[in-house]
């Protein structure tokens, strides 16, 4: 009878047990929506972990004012089709504080994000965070606990990180300390595409193929937006794209693709030759540790 | 098919970074974007050909010192089966991590030098592993194109191991013969090695069997999560996993505390009815009485219910700098239940190098493996860590700085 446990059930009840160890043991969480297949997986397992009751935390997007508007059309149907409370702060109201300042007009406000969600984080007293993050993704995820402990600055402590064994959690914090909560620690892109079309979830369009004006930039398919501007001399390119990875306009790349269709992204992840975000990241490779030294700063 | 998750150990210097890259290397488990960045990193670091040691390196802070201080976990595949490593490290100060690491491990890969003698942090991963559950281990004797790939060099380590481990009551413990850097015995068998007939440590992986099916085996264990109250002409349902046994809608069971027997009525998996579910399901139940469960308590098997206690005699492995204090209370977590506990009587230390219990002297510091007496505020729910591990395994909080600071094995 094991043997018709699927490596996707297994995936799905370990996610499961994990929401509810945090309903179980915190008293304030949240959810991080973002509109990406990372936290709509997120929302089907609160549904089949909670449900027919109310999810036990709303759902909390942190705007950075630089989105795809298909994403966050799509974040407001679904928290209105599943009847939870979803919270949005943006990144410019933290400007506007003065929280979180830049350089540039332009710049990437992927890494300032984290300013404004510590801020929310902060303004309602969360205890408990959960993020669609995964393991797979990046080497400095690869090292995180399921229950991650954050200080009173949000700062994560890589070289003292709670022991964490066996499937016991431990949530326990001081006021104004949170843990982040990962549930999908183990899945990797392709368990995602793989229980979206299980599940027959619904995703925002730019998952799919689609043609999008874009120019090339060391190994990227950069697009062509009013924040990402040509460089000069570089030629605009109509080509047929889609993104593995919905982020931050500003330093989110597509990747080329032909794939319409949930099945068709499924055998592109198969043969795909670069990682996730090897392929569509910018701010990632900037240096070998940017994601280490965001994450120590509180970012998601 | 469950994933296998096997961890991996090894001393300092052992080479257990470059068994993982060329793992995962030889496997084809690597993109191109992530080996672009380990030929920049050797080059960077003026190494002469490709590092495959720096593919799992991941923190600022190992880079610096070259070693591995926290579990990192890798995923790959081949067609036969899906394998999640944790990446554990050696140094000593870092054990505490290798438990972590081995605590949810079906496999143990000891990585061996096969130029020194067996060293006493091998022989530590080789216990806490054994003694976290770990029923499978392969010793990957590495380094093999230093000794010529001489049979008489693999041989002695070999023995040496063998006799060490054999207290430990392993299933199986198999030594692989091979060089990580060289890719011997690894994925591929290499043509240096032809006086070796077993299996490439990667072949090895494929054919060992999992845990679910052990834990399927055992009596019915659910710990209670969550409790959905009655709604709507829906009745009260306990959430939870299931973490040993198997359960039938209809099957007699008992709930502790107390021991009150009743009956499953109905097996929930996501609002759909179930006739049957299994160690490693999440569910509700509905019961055929009206219990007044909360998180915390527990549904058993009727016939086979855990000991309810307040004083476990257990095996503790200490995980924090600050010793253990016997005055202090602690937090003790087993399942979904927490309570407040004492350590009552520190009784002897395992010696790891000689397997030996001794007795007893001056504090409890980071790394020590003590058998403890716990006395506890309120009544759990145990049975011996051998026989189940999720009403057998406990861990330690500091009620004050929240850390968690002990792993308890019941005996």
């Amino acid at each position: 009878m094991l043997a018709e446990r699927s490596h996707l059930d297994w995936l799905e009840s370990e996610a499961i047990y994990i929401l509810r160890e945090v309903a179980g043991q915190c008293q304030n969480p949240v959810l991080f929506f973002s509109g990406g297949k990372d936290s709509i997986c997120l929302l089907r397992l609160a549904e089949k972990a909670f449900r027919p009751g109310r999810f036990p935390f709303p759902l909390l997007n942190i705007d950075t004012g630089h989105n795809f508007p298909e994403v966050i059309a799509f974040r407001d149907r679904r928290a209105a089709e599943l009847g939870e409370r979803l919270v949005v702060r943006s990144v410019e109201d933290s400007i506007r504080r003065g929280s979180v300042r830049l350089r540039a007009e332009g710049e990437s406000r992927n890494a300032a994000q984290s300013v404004t969600l510590l801020e929310a984080i902060a303004e309602f007293g969360f205890d408990a965070a959960i993020g669609g993050a995964r393991r797979d993704e990046e080497k400095a995820r690869a090292k995180e606990r399921v229950f991650s402990f954050r200080d009173e600055f949000g700062q994560w402590d890589p070289r003292n990180q709670r022991p964490e064994l066996w499937s016991l959690y431990n949530a326990r914090v001081h006021p104004g300390e949170h843990v982040r909560v990962f549930p999908i620690s183990n899945w990797t892109e392709l368990d995602v595409w793989q229980y979206i079309r299980r599940e027959a979830l619904e995703v925002p369009a730019i998952y799919f193929a689609h043609r999008r004006a874009v120019v090339r930039r060391r190994g990227l398919v950069v697009p062509v937006t009013p924040l990402t501007p040509p460089r000069a001399g570089e030629p605009i390119e109509e080509v047929s794209v889609r993104f593995r990875t919905v982020g931050d306009v500003s330093c989110t790349c597509p990747v080329e693709s032909s794939a319409v269709s949930i099945d068709e992204i499924l055998e592109e992840t198969k043969s795909a030759t670069l990682t996730e975000r090897g392929a569509t990241r910018m701010d990632d490779q900037t240096s070998e540790a940017s994601m280490e030294r965001r994450k120590r700063e509180g970012y998601f | 098919m469950q994933p296998l998750r096997f961890a991996t150990a090894g001393s300092v210097d052992d080479g257990k970074s470059t068994l993982i890259g060329r793992l995962l290397f030889d496997a084809r488990a690597l993109q191109a974007d992530q080996l672009a960045a380990v030929e920049k990193a050797s080059l960077r670091r003026g190494a002469a050909e490709l590092d495959l040691s720096l593919v799992t390196d991941g923190l600022e802070a190992e880079r610096e010192q070259g070693i591995t201080i926290d579990v990192a976990y890798r995923y790959f595949a081949t067609p036969v089966r899906k394998f999640i490593i944790a990446d554990s490290p050696g140094h000593e100060q870092y054990t505490r991590n290798m438990a972590t690491g081995a605590s949810n491990a079906d496999v143990l890969v000891l990585l061996v030098d096969v130029t020194k003698p067996l060293l006493p942090q091998s022989r530590r991963h080789l216990v806490i592993a054994r003694l976290l559950g770990v029923r499978h281990a392969i010793a990957f004797v590495n380094k093999l194109d230093l000794a010529g790939y001489a049979r008489a060099a693999f041989e002695r380590v070999r023995g040496e191991l063998e006799s060490f481990a054999a207290p430990l009551r392993f299933d199986s413990l198999l030594a692989i013969p091979g060089s990580a850097l060289r890719g011997d015995m690894v994925v591929e068998r290499g043509e240096r090695l032809d006086w070796y007939g077993g299996p490439t440590l990667l072949a090895r992986l494929e054919s060992l069997p999992g845990g679910a099916d052990r834990a399927a085996a055992g009596p019915l264990r659910f710990p209670v999560q969550l409790v959905s109250p009655p709604r709507a002409g829906q009745p009260r349902s306990y959430m939870g996993r299931l973490e040993s046994g198997h359960v039938l809608a209809g099957a007699p069971v008992v709930s502790l505390p107390g021991a009150r027997a009743t009956r499953v009525r109905r097996i929930l998996v996501h609002g759909a009815e179930r006739d049957i579910a299994v160690a490693g399901d999440s569910v509700s139940l509905v019961l055929a009485d009206e219990l007044d469960l909360a998180r915390g308590d527990l549904i058993a098997d009727a016939a086979r219910p855990p000991r309810e206690t307040r004083s476990l005699e257990t095996t503790l492995i200490w995980l924090t700098a600050r010793p253990l204090r016997p005055a202090t209370r602690y937090l003790a977590q087993l399942g979904s239940r927490r309570v407040a506990a004492r350590v009552s009587n520190v009784e002897t230390r395992l010696d790891v190098d000689s397997l030996r219990e001794i007795p007893f002297e001056g504090e409890v510091s980071a790394n020590d493996i003590v058998n403890v007496r716990l006395a506890l505020q309120a009544p759990v729910f145990a049975d011996p860590y051998e026989d189940v591990r999720c009403t057998g395994a406990l861990i330690l909080i500091d009620e004050a700085t929240n850390h968690t600071v002990g792993a308890a094995l019941v005996k």
